[in-house]
């Protein structure tokens, strides 16, 4: 059987504003991903242990209440440590310009902001894989 | 390092990789899996069914808890949900309910898409079922896609199935169909705290009772007698019906003692190994026929089979005789 794309999405931090994040798992779905869908109020020991678990091919992010410049670095921390570096993590919600080369720098593969289209987040997850998984 | 040793070292990472492989189908997956396989037939493998929204991850992540508590051994998690049958997508959503589990290291979560599959499991969870016993996690616990009547599946594959219900899911005729209550180790009504938990647990304890529950024999003179409960092996499981609000934690003791009980039960009756068998000659019988099946598709010009479909679309012969017609010109 084909190999399916496994992808994580996670919100994490206290905001409580899901939609954006389900709209892009149902997205992905529609596009022929299989979508682990972890729900509000994640941190991000919870994020990676669920990437570890579920062996995902990639990683998105939905951040709406400003604590991304924490959050996001600690995620890339914990899967680093958990031999998971080359897993992409892309990242969506409201993220102020000025935060974004910081990001970039850190390793965010992509950084989606409103008015985004589902097309553009589902080629973007598309191309952050299209290099398979990182080999064992 | 082989992916087999650093499971066995206990890397995790290894592990999600192999089940990884598995769900593919991928010959280096079931390589290794068949170096675990001799490890295999330790662990205790509990079903979870039930329709969907009657509370199967809530439970589920209550009952990881209290095993996790009361045996203090590694436990397994893995949760199916349905993939879509028009683009292959599915959103895996059952560890929203699991969020208590996280930071233990001994418990390991991991999400399945049925990808097409019938009947509540997807094809390869027996197989990533295997890999977690044989990495040494001592309970499974099998959380299968909300089912309805005919999806039992888990049966085979799990030791002690769960069969979920919720409150005003239907009468007690619902309760003595042929299907999945049948399947039921044990019986539970969650969200008992909702009205008509009640009549739902009398239902289904009204419906066993018409199953029989005491097990009974012709003697020799022609009378119908109970079994005497001494003969160790014709001592029926009678499946308890019990009540939950998995939600607020309150009767998860009560489904453990459950859990627990049944297992005592099938190792001291041989239940134990006869399912064990069961489900291992059901493998062997299912992957025998997908190989068959797949030579018979790669050895067979695929003109012949074109032509056989075309006389079926046309009527002029039945399926059955071009299936007879094939496997003729074969031999």
């Amino acid at each position: 059987m084909a190999r399916k794309l496994r992808i994580l999405i996670a919100k994490p931090g206290l905001d409580g504003h899901d939609r954006g994040a389900k709209v892009i798992a149902r997205a992905l779905r529609d596009a022929g991903m299989e979508v682990i869908y972890t729900g509000l109020r994640q941190t991000p020991e919870m994020i990676a242990e669920a990437a570890l678990q579920e062996d995902v091919d990639a990683i998105g992010l939905s951040v709406l209440s400003g604590a991304h410049m924490a959050l996001v670095p600690r995620v890339f921390e914990l899967l680093a440590a958990q031999g998971q570096a080359g897993v992409p993590v892309l990242l969506g919600g409201i993220i102020p310009n000025e935060d974004i080369p910081v990001l970039r720098e850190r390793g965010v593969t992509a950084i989606f902001g409103p008015g985004t289209t589902t097309d553009a987040v589902v080629a973007a997850f598309e191309q952050a894989t299209a290099h398979g998984a990182p080999s064992p | 390092m082989s992916l087999l040793d650093r499971i066995l070292a206990g890397d995790r990472l290894a592990l999600a990789r192999l089940l990884t492989q598995i769900e593919n189908e991928s010959p280096a997956g079931f390589e290794a899996l068949s170096g675990l396989f001799p490890r295999t037939g330790q662990a205790h493998m509990v079903g979870i069914t039930g329709a969907p929204g009657t509370g199967k991850s809530t439970l589920v992540n209550r009952l990881a808890l209290e095993l996790r508590t009361r045996t203090q051994a590694r436990v397994a998690i893995v949760a199916v949900d349905p993939s879509s049958p028009f683009t292959g997508g599915a959103i895996l959503g059952d560890r929203i309910r699991m969020r208590d589990l996280t930071g233990d290291p001994g418990i390991f979560i991991r999400s399945m898409a049925s990808r097409g599959a019938l009947g509540g499991l997807a094809r390869t969870t027996a197989a990533v079922v295997d890999a977690l016993d044989g990495a040494g996690y001592s309970w499974i616990l099998i959380e299968t896609v909300g089912a309805g009547q005919a999806e039992v599946e888990i049966a085979r594959t799990a030791h002690t199935t769960l069969v979920i219900e919720a409150p005003g899911m239907g009468d007690d005729v619902q309760a003595i169909k042929a299907g999945i209550l049948e399947a039921a180790d044990v019986l539970v009504v969650n969200k008992a705290d909702l009205p008509g938990a009640d009549n739902a647990v009398r239902a289904l304890q009204s419906s066993l009772e018409l199953a029989s529950a005491v097990p009974r024999v012709w003697d020799h003179h022609g009378r119908l007698e109970p079994v005497d409960a001494t003969q160790e092996a014709r001592v029926a499981w009678v499946p308890p019906v019990l009540k939950t609000v998995a939600a607020l934690g309150e009767g998860i003791h009560e489904v453990v003692d459950a859990i627990l009980n049944h297992r005592t039960y099938l190792e001291t009756t041989g239940g134990r190994a006869r399912r064990d068998r069961d489900r291992l000659s059901h493998e062997v019988h299912a992957l025998l026929s997908d190989r068959l099946l797949a030579e018979f598709l790669d050895s067979h010009a695929s003109a012949d089979l074109g032509a056989a479909l075309e006389k079926v679309f046309a009527r002029q012969a039945s399926p059955r005789q071009v299936v007879e017609s094939l496997l003729a010109a074969r031999r």
